[in-house]
């Protein structure tokens, strides 16, 4: 690989308006003794402009780095620069390296390593994978044997975590971010998905050579908002709105939910944000001070408040918690107490369609529920159970 | 840099009911005029909440893809982009007037020109037409030709029905159709009984709704008497006590609501540069009569 003489001159240029640029590793300044260039690996100084450019040519990873960086991607200080440096353990801005170096109980992208321009190269060259919920990045460098003048620049392969052993000709392949839109829109099931973020992505697709807008926009459709809540998080500045909060700015039809009693947010919690039925780290809690007992999952990306399929869904549990709790009386068997466990819990765990046709053994098989309905309930269809008068 | 984001209210039980915000989305995002377009939802993601965050441009057009005034426009949205500075009266609206207010949302460094909804603008016009000439195939639909516009109507909010009267009469003015009647679902007059209002043996129905679902595509069909059972679907036209109804199903899915969309931005001070003339070519639509489009449309050709 050479180092392109356009990326020279801009480099050269950059030096002249600023003084003296670093970045990555790379230093160049002018002075009144010539150009000084360093890197962690080597430095020179005194050098007039023949100089300079025969020793960027022995830097030529730090020079197409910086120009990747600086003209490619730019956008300083973006979530979506920050991710895509993310992508490929580069060092993330200042701001962020100091507040993590000052404060170790900030919250650290998982086992964040930075490494080095040469480093990163390297692992560049084979492509390097990252994992963002279900989705796996892979960042590599553009082949650049005949095309000097992209030498540095990044493309992007998004796949599904399940497809990583998968050869890409057994793969459905896009390259419209766009198209992520039609993917998240059904389970395997062809069920509608209307939580984003749910453990619910469909395999068998990739898209390869995508841009770094292009990635971000394509993780954008697949899980929104995720990137500028984790780069709000990384900078220590996630506003986080909790549930009472959230409860009471509604109006309208969910005016009612900041009446749901507070063990019942934690039943919810517990039934909707884990990380079984959501890829988010709740960071949300009842109120400051006040937090839930469920945990919050190890999702990648933080929750940073009640979404609108909890607000949704709290209003219905808000008018059921209103109800008064009742004694009936009804006729089972312990077998047949122990089935009703079974089957709430094949329900909520969403196993029902995994159940054997001819496993009577479990309790919640269709022939065992409706032998059970048939034997115990009444004639209009409901449980054959009496209320007792306290 | 300029961001667009279409505001919509989307469902969590039905998929298509974010269609035409991705379809207008798109058509906006072909014409690069925004630095950015985005959709935003009231039931999907991302959420009103979390939208304006995920831009980076300093100046953020949100245009409401709603029918009318009201709740959402007037309360939902504003407080969910946290606009703190937000009041119904900055619009000076009596139902039907929004046009734009310009604040600053709380959670970002940003300048938000919050519009008003896509139903009430004047373009709006436009596309019911558009959509009557769609669904009759023929691009002189009029003479001899009834066409009622169709809305919700609620007793909880009386813009609703001000948007439909209104681009009601505005089609009346045009003296394009023989007649031209506002009917609703819940209110009188109602579009159950769509025959007795008209003369005309052909009657073009136009619900204003943004999305094709429950309303447009099971309660309307079967309460106007064009099929026994939505699931067993409607001829266009259909014969009905003597007429032939022309039912066009959800205005908001023609492709022309890309240009009302703009048409919101750029009233707010979008540069959407030629972006409106690429819109309407590829909806193959006439440069409407006189008026203030007659220069915005120019080079479109008819």
């Amino acid at each position: 690989m050479t180092v392109p003489t356009a990326d020279v001159d801009d480099l050269q240029a950059a030096v002249e308006t600023d003084g003296a640029i670093e970045f990555d590793g790379l230093r160049l300044a002018r002075g009144e003794e010539g150009y000084a260039l360093e890197t962690p690996e080597s430095d020179w100084s005194g050098l007039d402009e023949v100089e300079l450019r025969d020793a960027l040519v022995t830097v030529r990873e730090y020079v197409t780095n910086w120009r990747y960086w600086q003209d490619s991607i730019g956008g300083d200080g973006t979530a979506r620069r920050t991710f895509l440096r993310w992508c490929e353990r580069a060092p993330l801005a200042d701001e962020i390296d100091r507040l993590r170096a000052d404060d170790q109980s900030s919250p650290a992208p998982d086992d964040y390593e930075t490494l080095a321009v040469p480093q990163r190269y390297e692992i560049l060259r084979d492509g390097f994978d990252r994992e963002w919920g279900q989705l796996c990045v892979t960042t590599r460098l553009v082949d650049s044997h005949d095309v000097d003048e992209r030498a540095g620049e990044r493309v992007y392969d998004l796949w599904h975590v399940d497809d990583a052993d998968t050869d890409l000709a057994d793969l459905e392949v896009y390259d419209d971010p766009r198209d992520a839109r039609e993917i998240a829109t059904f389970d395997e099931d062809d069920r509608y998905r209307p939580l984003k973020t749910a453990p619910t992505l469909v395999s068998g697709w990739a898209f390869t050579g995508l841009s770094g807008d292009e990635l971000v926009e394509t993780i954008e459709f697949f899980y929104p908002a995720t990137i500028a809540n984790w780069h709000r998080e990384l900078r220590g500045d996630l506003d986080v709105d909790h549930w009472l909060e959230t409860a009471e700015r509604q109006t309208g039809i969910y005016d009612v939910i900041d009446e749901l009693p507070r063990e019942a947010v934690d039943w919810m919690a517990e039934a909707c944000c884990v990380d079984s039925q959501c890829l988010r780290r709740r960071e949300w809690q009842y109120e400051a001070g006040d937090d839930l007992d469920v945990d919050g999952g190890d999702g990648p990306f933080p929750c940073r408040e009640p979404c609108s399929l909890v607000v949704a869904a709290a209003r219905k549990w808000t008018v059921l918690e209103s109800e008064d709790e009742r004694t009936y009386e009804l006729e089972l068997t312990t077998s047949e107490l122990n089935q009703l466990t079974e089957l709430i819990d094949a329900v909520a765990e969403g196993r029902t369609d995994e159940i054997r046709e001819a496993d009577v053994y479990d309790g919640a098989n269709r022939y065992r529920a409706r032998y059970l309905r048939a034997k115990r309930f009444a004639d209009d269809g409901s449980l054959d159970a009496r209320e007792v008068d306290e | 840099m300029q961001a667009l984001v279409i505001a919509a209210h989307g469902s969590h039980l039905n998929p298509d009911a974010s269609d035409p915000t991705y379809a207008h989305a798109d058509a906006v995002r072909e014409t690069g005029a925004f630095d950015e377009v985005r959709e935003a939802f009231w039931k999907e993601e991302p959420h009103f909440r979390e939208v304006i965050r995920t831009l980076e441009s300093d100046e953020v057009f949100v245009v409401p893809l709603f029918i009318s005034e009201g709740y959402f426009t007037e309360q939902v949205i504003p407080r969910e982009l946290r606009l703190e500075e937000w009041d119904p009266d900055l619009w000076e609206s009596d139902g039907t007037d929004a046009s734009q207010v310009t604040l600053e949302a709380t959670d970002v460094d940003k300048t938000i020109h919050y519009c008003g909804p896509t139903g009430t603008h004047d373009a709006m016009t436009d596309v019911i037409v558009q959509r009557a000439e769609s669904v009759t195939g023929d691009p002189d639909v009029g003479d001899g030709f009834g066409l009622a516009v169709v809305g919700h109507g609620t007793d909880r909010n009386e813009n609703s029905a001000k948007a439909i009267e209104y681009h009601t009469v505005r089609i009346r003015e045009r003296d394009r159709f023989d007649e031209v009647k506002a009917l609703f679902m819940d209110e009188e007059p109602e579009v159950d009984d769509v025959t007795d209002y008209f003369e005309s043996d052909d009657v073009v129905v136009v619900p204003l709704f943004v999305a094709d679902g429950y309303h447009t595509q099971e309660d309307i069909p079967e309460d106007m008497g064009l099929t026994e059972d939505y699931r067993l679907g409607w001829d266009v036209p259909a014969e009905v006590d003597g007429h032939r109804i022309w039912y066009a199903g959800a205005v908001g899915t023609e492709g022309l609501m890309a240009d009302v969309i703009l048409e919101r931005a750029a009233d707010a001070g979008a540069d959407v540069g030629d972006a409106r003339d690429a819109i309407r070519a590829a909806a193959n639509v006439a440069v409407p009569d006189g008026g203030r489009d007659a220069d915005a449309g120019a080079g479109t050709g008819d």
